[in-house]
């Protein structure tokens, strides 16, 4: 028995002494700063990659970056809990969220498009048509010119940034019916893929061979109709923070607006450059023409 | 006794196909699970850090960090449910008080994860200021884990004979000590039962884990074991994206090339690594039980 | 000892001195019951937690509680003809209930059959490999069976039954695959804790092996089997991703089992990342979360008093 408290007592001797040695001897450059970015999972990838670069450029700095849904992101950003709220829409057209504050930076632009399983025989609508199919006035394939096929319709969840964007550019303002929703860009394409006749809409980057990206009104879902505003259903990723940022969140944000990152991820990603585009759209839908030099 | 010998067939018959089917299900999906991931798996799948958009990617750091976050989860939760569940055996009384405890226990586990991992998120990360970090989410897993350990243990308590409890008393024992020096070491295969049932769920846990051991894995440098240090893969202060938690975020948003094939080369590594740690567990709690009961 | 005798005051002492054992045993009991009291707090947390922002709904955002029970539309976002926010949650209390019981009901006769088998008929081999294997599911992630779900389970009923395949049908076979480990193997600790002399007196009065299970083993287990069906049907109700996946998820009130439907779960799930914290769509989840929980206590005391009915005693 007093053998065994002897051991114990030396373990503990030695612990104590080896998390003393460990305090001391850390790389204190590491304690240095570090930031938290919350948010859109949609945006996190890009967000998280550049962290990456910037930190390994940076030594003694850390990005900590986090998904969550804009919805978290946009709240911690308000409360001020984060520094950096990733997010899909503009803050005010979320709600419960005043705006207040908040400084909008842009780093990207998403095109959305519809997507429909491959067997449905159709491969373009027109804005009509689309509307109609998401508030169920059509109900078969037939009718817009495809399959003989009862359609499926697949909803992201409310208050998702795709699904705002989509209903308010894409549905001309109508509101979808209640049907089918999912919570993320990869379940509603594997959804659409493997249901006969069903349709959701997905970020350009999530189309692939297995599902099939409708035209709308004969104009084709490419970046090169997003840039001139053709292909109307688009939209900014915002990086927000609560008032102007200051040290490492300013330098970061910079960096992720450089061209360095602009050029490189942000193109690799799927996403397109808010300096390529030729157009500018505020919160209320104004479309302005920047710097369109080329048609 | 005829009638009595019949039904008796017919009943073990009924059973014999009762669990065959039940065989053939577990046997199926595992085999599904394991046919579809294996041919992923390589020594580069088991150690490289994943990759945000490439294609190439392991899951070394998220297979560590699955197996730290447990560890810690359970170094929290054991001792308190093991302390409860003596408690509610031994020593409550079988009063109303008592039941409703066990009811409010019970209902605990039914919430869904997220609401625990987002009460994890606002009290852990943001009002103690823990961060995204692995320590957080433990605690959240502690919360998830209390109800199902605790109930288990006492269970476990009871299907120790009361004779053995009685020769305790018998021998002048105090109560405490009979529980600890008869009781437990006779309920430890039981226990263990507990035990791997829910860090099995701790391995398979995502929606609580997203908010607070976060959604992003930081490359750990596998030379530092010095816990102060960020990149150390012992510092429980860092974010800790799990295996589980991966496997969420690459089918909900990932859009690497190879997402598909990780996604399954991943669920067979947790399958297997499951396998692995409910032998080890089963190994050293048969040794144990050994050594305490000297059977 | 020594061998001197002691004094009365000596013995007096030493018999009135606490032992070294009643110490312990005081220690103990503060120990155990701290931890107690620490999962009570936990408890009372959470569920404090979940029902003060679940309650504000109707506090501070003014909806009648009784359309909230009663009203077929969910759409937190949008105010209807009145001006009131269409916050119905009748078809996601309707789907969470129907898709627990369902699955409840078929899962216990198999994990209980299974569980007997283990214990009773085939000890050795039966448990050798159920044991394992059951366990080990319970580590597989629900994404992962949302995932097998959706490219085995949907498409199979799709085909054999009609509809989009999406539905509280597909919901309730894969919970049922889910939650088959969990009852099996706590119906099978259940068992294991009947003593053996009960089977043995069986046994020796001439009853037959099925005899003694139904009529004693399982009679003398039944308050443990309960809390088997208890968790079972707690982790019925709080899956969310799984059965997201494969219910369909529309927030509709469902026709037949193969409509697509939604859960309390499901939509708390999908919804609560895209909400803003302390808005109505926001106190509206918590909502939810808070029916669940009370739904879960109204299943718990019923299984409870159908296990009080079949005890042995």
């Amino acid at each position: 028995m007093t053998k065994k408290r002897w051991v114990q007592g030396i373990v503990l001797v030695v612990l104590v002494a080896l998390g003393v040695f460990a305090y001391q001897t850390r790389q204190t450059s590491h304690a240095g700063e570090s930031i938290t970015a919350v948010g859109s999972t949609a945006l996190q990838p890009l967000v998280e990659a550049a962290g990456e670069q910037y930190t390994g450029e940076h030594l003694g700095t850390f990005i900590n970056v986090q998904g969550g849904g804009t919805g978290t992101g946009l709240s911690q950003i308000q409360e001020g809990a984060v520094q950096i709220g990733d997010s899909d829409l503009f803050a005010t057209e979320q709600k419960g969220i005043t705006g207040k504050d908040l400084v909008d930076h842009r780093v990207a632009v998403v095109g959305i498009t519809p997507i429909v399983n491959k067997q449905t025989g159709v491969k373009n609508l027109s804005t009509q048509q689309l509307t109609d199919i998401f508030t169920g006035r059509v109900t078969n394939w037939q009718q817009v010119g495809g399959k003989k096929q009862p359609i499926v319709l697949i909803n992201r969840a409310q208050g998702s940034g795709t699904r705002a964007t989509f209903e308010r550019y894409g549905l001309a303002g109508h509101r979808s019916k209640t049907a089918q929703e999912q919570d993320s860009s990869g379940m509603v394409r594997q959804i659409v893929a493997t249901t006969p006749g069903a349709i959701s809409y997905v970020a350009f980057s999530y189309v692939n061979h297995t599902v099939q990206a409708l035209a709308l009104n004969h104009v084709a879902p490419t970046e090169a109709n997003v840039i001139t505003n053709h292909w109307k259903i688009w939209s900014y990723e915002h990086l927000y923070t609560k008032g102007q940022p200051t040290g490492l969140t300013k330098d970061f944000i910079a960096y992720v607006q450089s061209p360095a990152i602009q050029k490189t991820l942000v193109r690799q990603l799927g996403y397109l450059s808010p300096t390529q585009m030729h157009v500018e759209r505020d919160v209320d839908g104004q479309v302005t023409k920047i710097g369109g030099t080329r048609p | 006794m005829l009638k009595a010998k019949l039904q008796n067939k017919i009943a073990i018959g009924a059973l014999y196909g009762v669990a065959g089917i039940v065989v053939l299900i577990l046997v199926a999906l595992l085999g599904y699970i394991l046919v579809s991931g294996m041919p992923q798996l390589s020594w580069h799948f088991l150690t490289a850090p994943a990759k945000a958009f490439l294609k190439g990617g392991g899951v070394g750091v998220q297979l560590f960090n699955s197996f730290y976050l447990l560890i810690l989860a359970m170094l929290i939760s054991f001792p308190i449910a093991l302390g409860a569940a003596i408690y509610l055996y031994e020593y409550a009384k079988d009063n109303w008080v008592t039941s409703v405890v066990r009811t409010a226990i019970e209902i605990l586990s039914s919430l869904p994860s997220v609401v625990v991992g987002l009460f994890g998120f606002l009290f852990f990360v943001v009002k103690l200021k823990l961060g995204f970090s692995i320590l957080s989410g433990a605690f959240a897993l502690t919360f998830f884990n209390l109800p199902l350990l605790t109930r288990n243990i006492e269970d476990s308590l009871h299907t120790i004979s009361e004779n053995q409890r009685e020769g305790g008393l018998a021998l002048g024992l105090s109560r405490w000590e009979t529980v600890n020096k008869i009781i437990l070491p006779a309920a430890v295969p039981s226990i263990l039962t507990g035990v791997i049932l829910s860090a099995g769920r701790v391995f398979g846990e995502a929606a609580a884990l997203i908010y607070t051991a976060g959604q992003s894995a930081p490359a750990l440098n596998f030379a530092d074991w010095n816990p102060f240090n960020i990149s150390s893969p012992l510092n429980p202060m860092r974010p800790a994206e799990t295996l589980a938690v991966h496997i969420w975020k690459i089918n909900s948003e990932g859009i690497m090339p190879d997402a598909k094939a990780i996604s399954s080369g991943s669920s067979a590594v947790l399958v297997i690594a499951i396998l692995l740690f409910n032998l080890a567990a089963r190994y050293l709690g048969k040794r144990l039980y050994k050594r305490l009961t000297s059977a | 000892m020594k061998n001197t005798q002691p004094t009365t005051a000596d013995l007096e002492r030493q018999l009135k001195r606490r032992s070294k054992a009643a110490k312990l045993e005081v220690w103990g009991r503060v120990v155990s019951f701290s931890a107690l009291i620490l999962i009570v707090a936990v408890v009372v947390a959470i569920i404090g937690f979940v029902a003060s922002k679940g309650i504000a709904t109707f506090t501070t955002n003014h909806v009648n509680l009784w359309d909230f029970l009663t009203g077929k539309d969910w759409n937190p976002g949008i105010k209807d003809a009145h001006g009131k926010p269409e916050v119905g949650a009748l078809s996601m209390i309707v789907g969470s209930f129907l898709i627990t019981i369902l699955s409840a009901l078929i899962a216990t006769p198999f994990a209980i059959g299974t569980a007997v088998f283990m214990n009773e008929i085939s000890p050795n081999r039966g448990a050798k490999i159920l044991q394992p294997v059951t366990e080990l599911l319970v580590g597989i992630p629900s994404v992962v069976y949302g995932f097998i779900g959706l490219s085995v389970v949907v498409p199979f009923t799709r085909n054999v039954f009609g509809g989009s395949g999406f539905g509280i049908l597909s919901g309730t076979c894969v919970l049922f695959v889910m939650i088959l480990p969990t009852v099996t193997s706590m119906s099978a600790d259940a068992l294991r804790s009947v003593p053996r002399y009960y089977r043995e007196a069986s046994l020796a009065l001439g009853a037959t092996q099925w005899q003694t299970i139904w009529k004693v083993v399982l009679r003398a287990a039944t308050p443990g089997l309960m809390t088997a069906v208890v968790f079972g049907m707690a982790r019925a109700f709080g899956e969310a991703l799984a059965v997201q996946m494969v219910i369909g998820n529309a927030a509709l009130m469902p026709h037949t089992l193969v409509d697509p439907a939604a859960t309390l779960t499901s939509v708390l799930t999908t919804g609560i990342g895209n909400t803003v914290m302390g808005s109505l769509q926001n106190n509206a989840l918590w909502s939810l979360a808070l029916v669940l929980l009370l739904m879960s206590l109204v299943f718990n005391l019923i299984v409870r008093l159908i296990g009080r009915k079949g005890r042995l005693h």
